[in-house]
């Protein structure tokens, strides 16, 4: 039965290859799991050469084009578009947005693609003056550091 | 002058750091075992000394001594107190010199207090431990210098970022730190015993306690650190997956392994080449966490200012330190003895399990954090989130607990769930089963929409509580050993936190809403009204404050006021929430802009039992604490007990 | 015993694979050198205001005299400013013109700031709205960019100016006067 003790010599193997088991097999769910659940990142023109699939959580970032801000009636919900200088994508967000969220700033949105219009879930704060979106470093006009300070 | 001091004792640190590897290392061999009793007094004083140095930088701090740069850059004499001195850590050189002092202090205590080990394998420790700490020493004083002038004194300092001026995370970082330096000592008795392959339950013992308080500390860190980045970021949630917090989650999950391993081994004296493989991956974790955090590879919401050279530093030590001891263990590991046998069902096979649980959790938090790295070798660029790591992680995480339930009830060695022990183990554990079974049940009848992982999670938690409290059923409570209680304690503490978590992420109900003042509005069972908004200021602050009156249904009304802050020195903002606990949950709000149209923008969460996550990880840390005083109470008493003998000898001989 | 002593090399393995992945990323960070899309672009019309420092302000038309100038986006809250002042003295004393855009900044802060960290520039225009700072396409401080002689934007170097950097972007100007 199982509740026999095991020689010296197996019971090493066996706990080596239950370790080696459970170790190997974290490492390939979690492979499995990243291809499904990692979120890519886009710029307008990726989105608007090779778009994501419909309701597929990615990461859109750019710069707020100015003059596409605007609030709907119920004073929470926002429209603006999000541009590299070369594509536009029209994004929709409800909630509260980052302090330093402005027109012409650069802004990360975490959300999917619902119809034409992106849906974010969350719009990323920058919450410190060194943080930047790692992402955002390649990005031709807007990657760089942000400042602190407010536009207003 | 305070500076030059602080930075001559610390070279003077650094220099005894050399003669304490030197004599250490000398000490193993036989012509050099004179030098052993060289090395405790070299450790205690290289303690003090640093302890020194730190104390300088406090005191230049304090005082906002404007011609010494980093006070400079980090602090503003308009401060307040506890923030100046919170300001001393807030930034990288002083964070590094913390690191030394605590780890040069934690190793003083080490060779004053250390008795139990054999004496080459303690002097193996405490080489290994200045070997660790000369790496940080070299760092500060050649690349990251905390006490380096100004050229000219500055009039005033830059200040410290606003988010940092909060009680709660000016001691945050110390507490994670204290943590890993904890493990660092841990690790260094891990390469004395490999250096003189000396595995054992002494071993296990000296370790314990060391991987007890850094435990302790960890958890209590990173309890403290979700609480804050829950109040104070304003987004609602508490756990993000983010760098940081996975840089101090990975330690601790190595950390929890390794306790239960030493218990195996200091009460069963098995699984000796494994705990001492964790010894070296819980340190490693800590180290890697650094790593990722201060070289700026990996970008977070709470990244230190980055500077590439640092992280090289940093891995250069990764690569000696860490390389070194897997190397060592690779090499010795072979010659470790087996240790004693023991059945699949046994104490033993549960913290078996437990130990592979957790590290495949380890192993899935590691891989998910570095993924990005991966892919953006290949140009890639991708994040990673809760939606990979929560189920990920509850694929272990879940049997672990399950396994949580039995494991503490059975015997060491071999156990069996029949005949006598029936009544004992096999009915309790299946009432506790039927329990979470039940509540699976009920809660997909009732709420039937929320995911699956909640409601396994609230299962569980329900099934988790009363197991966890089954060691005590039939003990005389007051004779208890302290270490039962704690481990009771810390077991039910997960349960609590489980149960937390998932109801936080099953029931949570958001309301987002412009309101005008006076408007009312539901958010669950709480009707919120906006009784105002007024500008308030504080000693580097001003805000607006919003007055929001709130009642829970057929309650009484409770007015909260969450703030929006602005900064002046350094500008910048913070959304500080406002949070108002019942026993059966929270409700959080959070004050945004002003709209067009004058109303403004109110965010609210009514989160039931969402304190449960904090109060289940403060029971876990409480548990390790109660664990930790009984050992500690049972060595005093030994020793008392054993220098009576030796005193009693010692006149009887005279 | 061979097997598990195949076993005991995993960890070590594991390690050393981590160790090339930090080694490579920190060897090139994904970020390297990419050109702002304002890059080739003539500077836009803008004209600060002085920030009353001793310095008069700065408009589009200082870049128009035939010498290639460095503009500098700084602030006196930000820290990598100050870390990159030595920097840009070294600059100035090389013969290169700078110009600094001080972003949302006051003046007696900002004079603190110049006696605190040297004061290298030839302008000094205040910026509070943000206003050219985003029409040049920088969101952040610092930035320095390399104007040629006629006010076009020939080079954007984001984040701070380390002591490395300097010979580059005097080759940069060279080449942004040589060129024009």
């Amino acid at each position: 039965m199982t509740a026999a003790i095991l020689k010296p010599k197996h019971q090493r193997l066996v706990l080596v290859c239950v370790a080696l088991v459970a170790l190997i097999g974290a490492a390939l769910l979690a492979v499995y799991a990243l291809r499904g659940q990692a979120s890519y990142f886009y710029i307008p023109s990726e989105m608007a050469t090779r778009p994501p699939e419909q309701g597929k959580g990615v990461r859109l970032g750019g710069m707020v084009e100015k003059g596409s801000l605007k609030t709907m009636p119920d004073g929470v919900t926002i429209h603006f578009t999000v541009t590299d200088g070369k594509a536009e994508v029209p994004v929709r967000f409800t909630g509260i947005t980052p302090d330093l969220f402005v027109e012409g700033s650069g802004v990360v949105a975490d959300g999917r693609m619902e119809g034409t219009t992106f849906v974010a879930d969350t719009l990323l704060a920058k919450h410190d003056e060194k943080y930047v979106p790692r992402e955002m470093k390649d990005m031709v006009s807007t990657r760089s550091r942000q400042a602190v300070a407010k536009t207003r | 002058m305070i500076a030059e001091l602080g930075l001559a004792v610390l070279w003077m640190a650094a220099a005894l750091a050399v003669l304490q590897l030197v004599t250490g290392g000398l000490a193993l061999r036989p012509e050099g075992r004179a030098l052993a009793g060289l090395v405790r007094p070299v450790a205690v004083m290289q303690g003090v000394l640093v302890l020194a140095a730190f104390a300088a930088l406090v005191t230049l701090f304090v005082t906002t001594d404007l011609s010494v740069k980093l006070v400079v850059d980090n602090s503003h004499s308009a401060k307040p107190l506890i923030f100046k001195i919170a300001g001393t850590w807030g930034n990288h050189e002083g964070s590094m010199l913390m690191w030394v002092t605590i780890m040069a202090v934690a190793g003083a205590f080490v060779a004053v207090i250390e008795r139990r080990l054999d004496e080459p394998t303690l002097m193996a420790t405490l080489a290994g431990q200045a070997f660790i700490s000369l790496g940080f020493y070299a760092f500060l004083l050649f690349a990251s210098n905390p006490f380096a002038r100004l050229a000219q004194p500055a009039d005033e300092g830059q200040g410290l970022n606003p988010l940092l001026q909060d009680v709660g995370l000016a001691f945050h970082p110390p507490t994670l730190y204290v943590g890993y330096v904890g493990l660092s000592i841990a690790f260094s008795f891990a390469i004395g015993a490999l250096v003189t392959r000396n595995v054992g339950p002494a071993f296990a013992r000296a370790m314990r306690p060391w991987v007890l308080g850094a435990w302790i500390f960890l958890t209590l860190g990173i309890t403290a650190g979700s609480y804050w980045a829950y109040y104070t970021l304003g987004w609602g949630g508490w756990w993000f997956w983010d760098p940081v917090e996975n840089a101090s989650l990975m330690p601790w999950l190595a950390a929890t392994a390794l306790l239960h391993s030493v218990s195996v081994l200091s009460s069963r004296d098995a699984l000796r080449a494994w705990t001492v493989m964790l010894g070296v991956i819980a340190f490693s974790m800590s180290m890697v966490g650094t790593f990722l955090v201060r070289s700026g590879i990996l970008t977070s919401v709470h990244a230190f200012a980055v500077d590439p050279r640092r992280g090289a530093f940093i891995l250069a030590l990764l690569a000696i330190d860490i390389g070194g001891a897997l190397a060592l263990f690779t090499l010795r590991a072979g010659t470790v003895t087996e240790g004693k046998r023991f059945a699949f069902v046994s104490r033993e096979g549960a913290l078996v399990f437990n130990n592979v649980m957790l590290s495949g959790i380890l192993g899935i938090v590691l891989i998910g954090t570095l993924y990005p790295l991966v892919t953006e070798a290949y140009g890639v660029k991708v994040s990673v989130g809760a939606p990979y790591f929560n189920p990920a992680s509850a694929m272990f995480a879940f049997p672990m607990f399950a396994v949580m339930a039995v494991g503490p009830l059975l015997r060491w060695r071999q156990d069996r769930l029949t005949g006598d022990r029936t009544r004992r183990v096999s009915w309790p554990v299946l009432v506790c089963a039927v329990i979470a079974v039940a509540v699976f049940a009920g809660v997909e009848i009732v709420a039937s929409g929320i995911g699956l992982l909640p409601a396994l999670g609230l299962a569980l938690a329900s099934g988790l509580f009363p197991a966890a409290l089954l060691p005590l059923v039939g003990r005389n409570l007051r004779r208890t050993p302290l270490p039962v209680w704690g481990m009771v304690i810390a077991h039910a503490g997960i349960a609590v936190s489980l149960f937390g978590m998932s109801s936080e992420s099953a029931f949570s109900v958001e309301r987002l809403a412009a309101m005008a003042v006076g408007e009312t509005r539901e958010v669950g069972p709480w009707r919120v009204q906006l009784a105002g908004i007024m500008p308030v200021a504080g000693p580097n602050w001003t805000a607006l404050e919003a007055s929001v009156s709130t009642r829970y249904a057929g309650g009484m009304p409770a007015l909260l006021s969450p703030r929006a802050e602005t900064f002046s020195n350094p500008p910048g903002t913070r959304n500080e929430s406002a949070l108002e606990t019942r026993w059966n949950g929270q409700l959080y709000v959070v004050l945004g802009e002003a709209a067009a149209d004058g109303r403004w923008q109110m965010r609210f969460w009514w989160k039931p039992f969402a304190p449960l996550i904090w109060l289940g990880g403060v029971l876990v840390g409480l548990g390790g604490l109660l664990a930790l005083a009984g050992r500690v109470l049972a060595d005093l008493k030994r020793w008392v007990a054993r220098d009576k003998i030796a005193w009693r000898r010692m006149r009887q001989g005279r | 015993m061979n097997r598990s002593n195949l076993a005991l090399w995993l960890p070590l393995a594991i390690f050393a694979g981590l160790f090339a992945l930090f080694v490579g990323r920190l060897l090139h960070p994904g970020d390297t050198v990419v050109a702002s899309a304002f890059v080739g672009n003539p500077l836009p019309q803008f004209d600060l205001p002085a920030a009353n420092v001793g310095r008069p302000g700065l408009s589009t038309a200082a870049f128009r005299t035939g010498r290639p100038k460095l503009l500098n986006v700084f602030a006196s809250w930000c820290v990598p400013c100050a870390a990159e002042a030595p920097q840009l003295e070294a600059l100035a004393r090389a013969g290169v013109e700078v110009d600094g855009v001080a972003i949302h900044d006051q003046a007696d802060d900002l004079a603190r700031f110049l006696a605190a960290n040297g004061n290298p520039y030839a302008a000094i225009g205040r910026d509070d709205a943000r206003k050219v700072q985003l029409a040049i396409g920088s969101s952040g401080v610092p930035e320095t960019y390399v104007i040629d002689g006629r006010g076009v934007i020939r080079y954007q170097h984001i984040g701070d100016i380390r002591p490395e950097d300097v010979p580059m972007l005097l080759d940069r100007v060279k080449a942004a006067g040589g060129g024009s």
